[in-house]
């Protein structure tokens, strides 16, 4: 994973509340076996006519939206099935975080593994972003703080290893593979029979 | 004094959490299935290694396989192009890596979260995951079990371990009797009505109380099986002498000695009296209705003798209503319906389909609706074959079909079109979940038979 230290930009927004992972991504997409190219199927079903045109007034078509980087969303966003093509959609399409006041729980693992940062504001800094949209923020993951055009700056949460991870491109499985040693004690001290 | 969820996280530690780093976690089964596993496959490959633990991982096929006999057991190749790349990329991963796979033709297939329960695998006080949110199901076991990413699936794989962060705990206290027609799915519907679509999220539910006691397996895995659709971790319920009941005697449960020996722990697998969770909410039982969504997630979710509410002025509420077709003020009872679904890992066991048959038998469905029965399982299938459901099925005009997801999420060629209203006894209602366009209600396998006999919304006390 690439390091992700700051992102500064342009936001879009979409803001309906609970945009769960089936709207992100929808299943019939889910067939392939790569991550590859998923961002053409971003939000396929609110973004295309049923002939495959785009339309017009959904936010990502909009020409505003070209080179967004950050996409701002009602609460609750992610929620629904694990799957996670929907942050490798969101990333394929050029997002690099999703600002809302809640994100849910799988969806947010799935991003931090990928490099996508799930940022959670309160109330009032959620109501400006989707009153302001194509404000150009600045995300600062080391001081884990969002700066609005303003000038406003607030704190987001960031658990310490995931952003270890973050500034430094760590992939959580070298750190697992590092615990082998306790994963085969732990097997011993519980009678697994080790692997063959 | 600690909760279950304590219990059965703090043995699952290989190495605690601390400020600066999540806990290491041992996760007993690992189940995978063909649509979030090829991208892990992939990784393994990349890096040159071995899946550590075949002997704790078990794959199957259920999203994208067709439901269709002819194409499962006949010589009719799959018509969905991608799904049969993907079941063939399943078959050859699983045979490179030594992964024990129930395969399209096995006698043993079905969906992931069914096939484990029957076959003993998933067992109390286990770590369980699977690349899939409604791994949850599980739960109904007094296991830990939850959805997880396709990164997440290859550390699994690579290490038999994940990095997880202890969740925060939240009792979900159901006292007093479900009256007759009012089922586990209209509770489990009640519980994310009253806390909300993210009501649980950063949470694992423990259902409690003597509603929860007196539920079937079948029953519990229903109500654990949507805890996702409350945002939460997970869901479980204390094992109980008819968690051991169903157990004893599946292939792949403890037997003799190691039978005393796990019954023995099995039985600590239950909060302490006095111990605290973070949060808790009560319901009563004995006053719930058959509930019906009418709107776009869980959450919105009413007594099927009731109005959908009228919330002006809210968009997000106005946007789901216009997508339904609905108008605040309108009564659900009624409305029309076009496809009737009964199936998926929420309700798609044999006693699911054994409500579908009490209220199908002798009946026909309405003309010009669809029903689709899709068994969760090969073996269910048989037995609702062996009990007659099937014939019941078939004679009151509906499709009876081979085990698999289906049109729960219409990935195999399943779908709704575009505008239509399905009732479904699946989990989530999302805009297009079933098809593009389509309109998901979801109700109790009651409900839903019910509704397919009269073409309209009906309450199934009408018929039971």
């Amino acid at each position: 994973m690439e390091p992700v230290i700051r992102v500064r930009s342009k936001t879009v927004v979409i803001p309906s509340s609970n945009i769960d992972t089936d709207q992100i991504i929808p299943a019939r997409f889910l067939t392939t076996t790569t991550k590859i190219g998923l961002g053409r199927q971003l939000f396929a079903d609110w973004r295309y006519q049923s002939d495959g045109s785009p339309k017009p007034d959904f936010a990502l078509n909009r020409p505003a939206a070209a080179g967004a980087q950050v996409l701002v969303a009602g609460r609750n966003f992610g929620c629904g099935s694990s799957r996670e093509h929907a942050p490798w959609a969101l990333l394929d399409f050029g997002f690099r975080a999703v600002i809302s006041t809640e994100i849910a729980d799988i969806f947010r693992g799935n991003s931090l593994k990928n490099g996508l940062l799930p940022i959670t504001v309160d109330e009032t800094i959620s109501q400006w972003l989707q009153a302001n949209p194509g404000a150009e923020v600045d995300i600062d993951v080391e001081a884990r703080r969002l700066t609005l055009p303003t000038g406003v700056a607030v704190s987001f949460p960031l658990e310490a290893f995931a952003r270890h991870c973050l500034l430094n491109g760590i992939d959580e499985l070298g750190y697992l593979r590092s615990h082998l040693g306790d994963i085969e004690r732990y097997e011993a001290a519980r009678g697994i029979q080790a692997p063959k | 004094m600690s909760t279950l969820f304590d219990k059965v996280w703090a043995a699952h530690e290989v190495v605690a959490e601390t400020g600066d780093a999540p806990a290491v976690l041992y996760i007993d089964l690992h189940l995978i299935h063909e649509v979030t596993s090829p991208q892990a496959f992939s990784v393994l490959k990349g890096l040159g290694l071995p899946v550590r633990r075949p002997d704790r991982t078990l794959a199957t096929m259920d999203h994208s396989i067709p439901t269709s006999t002819e194409q499962v057991f006949g010589n009719v190749p799959i018509k969905v192009d991608a799904a049969a790349r993907q079941v063939r990329q399943l078959e050859q991963n699983a045979a490179e890596f030594g992964v024990e796979l129930f395969g399209m033709r096995d006698a043993r297939r079905g969906i992931v979260h069914v096939i484990s329960p029957e076959l003993g695998t998933t067992q109390p006080g286990m770590t369980i995951v699977c690349g899939d949110s409604h791994t949850s199901t599980h739960g109904a076991f007094g296991a830990l079990a939850f959805g997880i990413g396709t990164t997440e699936v290859g550390h699994v794989f690579a290490t038999q371990t994940l990095l997880q962060r202890k969740p925060k705990t939240f009792a979900v206290n159901v006292e007093g009797r479900l009256r007759p027609g009012v089922t586990a799915k209209d509770l489990i519907l009640a519980v994310i009505g009253k806390i909300g679509v993210s009501g649980g999220t950063g949470h694992v539910l423990e259902y409690r109380g003597s509603a929860i006691r007196a539920l079937s397996m079948d029953e519990r895995m229903t109500v654990c099986n949507m805890s996702i659709e409350a945002g939460a971790r997970a869901g479980m319920i204390a094992p109980d002498d008819t968690t051991f009941a169903y157990l004893e005697g599946k292939p792949r449960a403890p037997r003799g000695a190691h039978w005393e020996a796990a019954l023995a722990h099995w039985r600590t697998l239950r909060t302490d009296p006095g111990a605290a969770f973070d949060s808790a909410v009560d319901l009563d039982a004995s006053v719930l209705e058959p509930m019906i969504t009418y709107g776009t997630n869980p959450g919105m979710v009413l007594p099927i003798g009731e109005a959908i509410p009228d919330n002006r002025g809210d968009a997000v509420f106005a946007k789901a209503l216009a997508y339904m077709g609905f108008h605040g003020g309108e009564a659900m009872l009624g409305k029309p319906i076009d496809v009737v679904f009964i199936g998926s890992c929420t309700n798609g066991r044999l006693e699911d389909l054994q409500a579908a048959a009490q209220i199908l038998k002798g009946r026909k469905i309405a003309p010009g609706v669809r029903m689709l029965i899709v068994p969760g399982s090969q073996d269910i299938k048989r037995a609702a074959e062996a009990a007659g459901y099937a014939d019941i099925f078939k004679a009151a005009g509906a499709d009876w079909r081979e085990s698999g997801c289906s049109m729960c999420l219409g990935m195999n060629g399943d779908t709704v079109a575009a505008g239509q209203y399905s009732l479904s006894t699946s989990n989530r209602n999302f805009e297009g979940r079933q098809g593009v366009g389509a309109r998901t209600l979801l109700a109790s396998p009651y409900t839903a038979a019910a509704s397919a006999v009269r073409g309209l919304i009906t309450d199934p006390r009408d018929m039971l």
